[in-house]
């Protein structure tokens, strides 16, 4: 094989779904593997600790049914990563039984499922870290205590190309993975098919994010990339789009700290010397990647805590002598929530839009506040009535604040609902971290089942 | 309005952005769309570990990348975050409003 052609129609399969167009384009390309990541830290600790999507049911559907048809059509490969947002057990198995029903309803001939759990168990966990393995922070997180993994509700680990490549070698010919590195899913076919790491890596790197790596800017638009022995090459297979040096090279950076490198499960892809060229109008090619093994073999562990439940509650403010002491009042509220329930135990959060509320302590704007404010409480407690008490002394406290010369003394915050809201439960993310591993999949168990026929 | 002379940094940048990377860090992207406005700002020095620090009123520490990064024509920063995203009170979990402040960067003329 010269070359390994694969489309990506989507950064984040089934957080929104993917441009038909430019997937029909990609299609008629006739790729040799069809492809998408499916998982995001961004979308919070709150799926991952509730073991639910943050995608809807339809949206990933749709998007796995274009995907099915065409890799089943073509009689090539389609591989999923990190499934249903978070990579968790049940995304994988929700996934699998997705493909199942396709196959079922668009009556395909018989194919082989492979599929991979990357959930790692408290215990399992626990077990290695008293046999004296460090699982070392990454980033802002310390080095994981027992505490720590006691708070935490589930842990999945993040995949390189292994479990893919193993499934790939048994023949699958879709592949459902647990949370993996989103540049794994397009690395592991090239590796598989003998194309070399440096540039295997690096289009797993560019394909990701699908369009995103394209300009003018528009997501979720198919492109695709061609490996072979000497580099990579990018082309957007929207009509209105081109995979030009500058959104090529532009892509490195995007949701990363550093543009030069991207870590994975087994080593480092270093990007500084690269070197990109328009090789035509929509295409550009990309060579010098090079794919650094690591000396210890790590993976990163995503986990998430439960901090408890959950009320919101929103009030606004008018009054300018009361917008220029909206610390008082908050500071009035927060008292009579102390007073009934202490110092610890619960949260109270208070979110002021119109002075601080996007940006918080970063705000270089915060001492000119707007001439209205609206304020957004967050009362979370053990239990969910207390969080709604919480919530509601935070917030409805806030009408009796006694500010000295406030000249509207019948109330000082405006309700636009005289009520406090259930949301989700609030968790935090517990486990930012990376584990020493004997074996690339002793994390990453691999299963086949067939579907269709 | 901007001195004469000065232009703001919305005016010379094409992309000015920011965003999570990983759940500890929002990494904050200056892409410009000609390499001659990308060496403007740089010879500025408006762009800074120094002056980012001032502008977002930052403890020192706080910034964990600053690269002024030549194959894409763009400026790129990473901060860490006091507390990891998406937990109770983070008003902005994808990081993706923290840019605003650098819209109105003075530039002055090369």
């Amino acid at each position: 094989m010269d070359s390994l052609r694969i489309i990506c129609p989507n950064g984040h399969l089934g957080f929104a779904p993917l441009r038909v167009e430019s997937f029909r384009l990609g299609v008629a390309a006739r790729p040799g593997c069809i492809a998408a990541d499916s998982g995001s830290d961004d979308v919070g600790p709150i799926p991952l600790g509730t073991d639910t999507s943050t995608s809807p049911l339809a949206w990933q559907t749709q998007d796995l049914e274009y995907m099915l048809a065409a890799s089943r059509q073509l009689d090539v490969p389609m591989i999923i990563g990190s499934a249903g947002d978070t990579g968790a057990n049940s995304r994988v198995d929700l996934y699998v039984q997705i493909i199942k029903e396709l196959a079922a309803k668009h009556r395909l001939p018989r194919f082989k499922v492979g599929y991979f759990y990357s959930e790692v168990g408290k215990e399992d966990l626990r077990f290695r870290m008293r046999a004296g393995e460090t699982v070392a922070g990454l980033e802002a997180h310390q080095a994981l205590t027992e505490a720590e993994l006691d708070a935490t509700e589930r842990i999945v680990a993040m995949a390189g190309v292994h479990p893919f490549i193993a499934l790939l070698r048994q023949g699958a010919d879709v592949i459902i993975g647990g949370r993996s590195s989103d540049s794994c899913v397009f690395a592991a076919p090239a590796i598989h098919h003998g194309f070399p790491e440096n540039h295997a890596y690096y289009l797993g790197k560019v394909l990701e994010c699908a369009s995103f790596c394209a300009e003018p800017y528009g997501g979720k638009e198919t492109v695709l990339g061609e490996i072979t022995a000497d580099g990579v090459e990018v082309t957007a297979m929207h009509p209105a789009q081109r995979c030009t040096v500058a959104s090529v090279a532009g892509h490195a950076m995007y949701e990363r700290s550093n543009p030069y490198f991207e870590h994975v499960a087994g080593g480092t892809l270093d990007m500084s010397e690269c070197r990109y060229e328009q090789v035509a109008e929509k295409t550009t090619r990309i060579t010098g990647a090079k794919f650094k093994p690591a000396v210890e073999f790590r993976v990163k562990l995503e986990g998430a805590g439960k901090i408890g439940e959950r009320y919101v509650g929103m009030v606004g403010i008018r009054d300018p002598y009361t917008i220029a002491h909206v610390d008082e009042v908050m500071g009035w509220a927060r008292q009579q929530v102390r007073e009934r329930f202490g110092d610890t135990g619960y949260e109270l959060h208070y979110t002021v839009y119109g002075r601080d509320g996007i940006m918080g302590e970063l705000e270089p704007l915060r001492h000119r506040p707007g001439h209205e404010l609206c304020i957004l409480v967050q009362g979370v407690a053990p239990t969910a009535a207390m969080a709604e008490e919480v919530c509601m002394t935070g917030t409805r406290q806030m009408f009796y604040a006694r500010l000295p010369d406030v000249k509207g003394s019948a109330g000082s915050v405006a309700f636009a609902l005289d009520e406090v809201l259930r949301a989700s439960p609030a968790y935090r993310w517990t486990l930012n971290h990376t584990l020493r591993c004997d074996d690339p999949l002793e994390l990453f168990p691999t299963h086949m089942t067939t579907a269709g026929g | 309005m901007a001195a004469t002379g000065t232009k703001k940094l919305s005016e010379l940048a094409k992309t000015i952005r920011s965003k999570n990377a990983g759940v500890d860090l929002i990494t904050f992207d200056i892409i410009f769309s000609d390499r001659a406005t990308y060496e403007r700002v740089k010879r500025a020095r408006v762009l800074t570990r120094e002056s980012v620090q001032r502008l977002y009123g930052l403890a020192p520490g706080r910034i964990s990348d600053f690269v002024e990064f030549d194959p894409a024509n763009a400026i790129k920063f990473t901060i860490y975050r006091l507390r990891p995203s998406g937990g109770p009170g983070d008003p902005d979990i994808f990081g993706a409003q923290q840019y605003a402040p650098l819209l109105d960067i003075e530039v002055p003329d090369a």
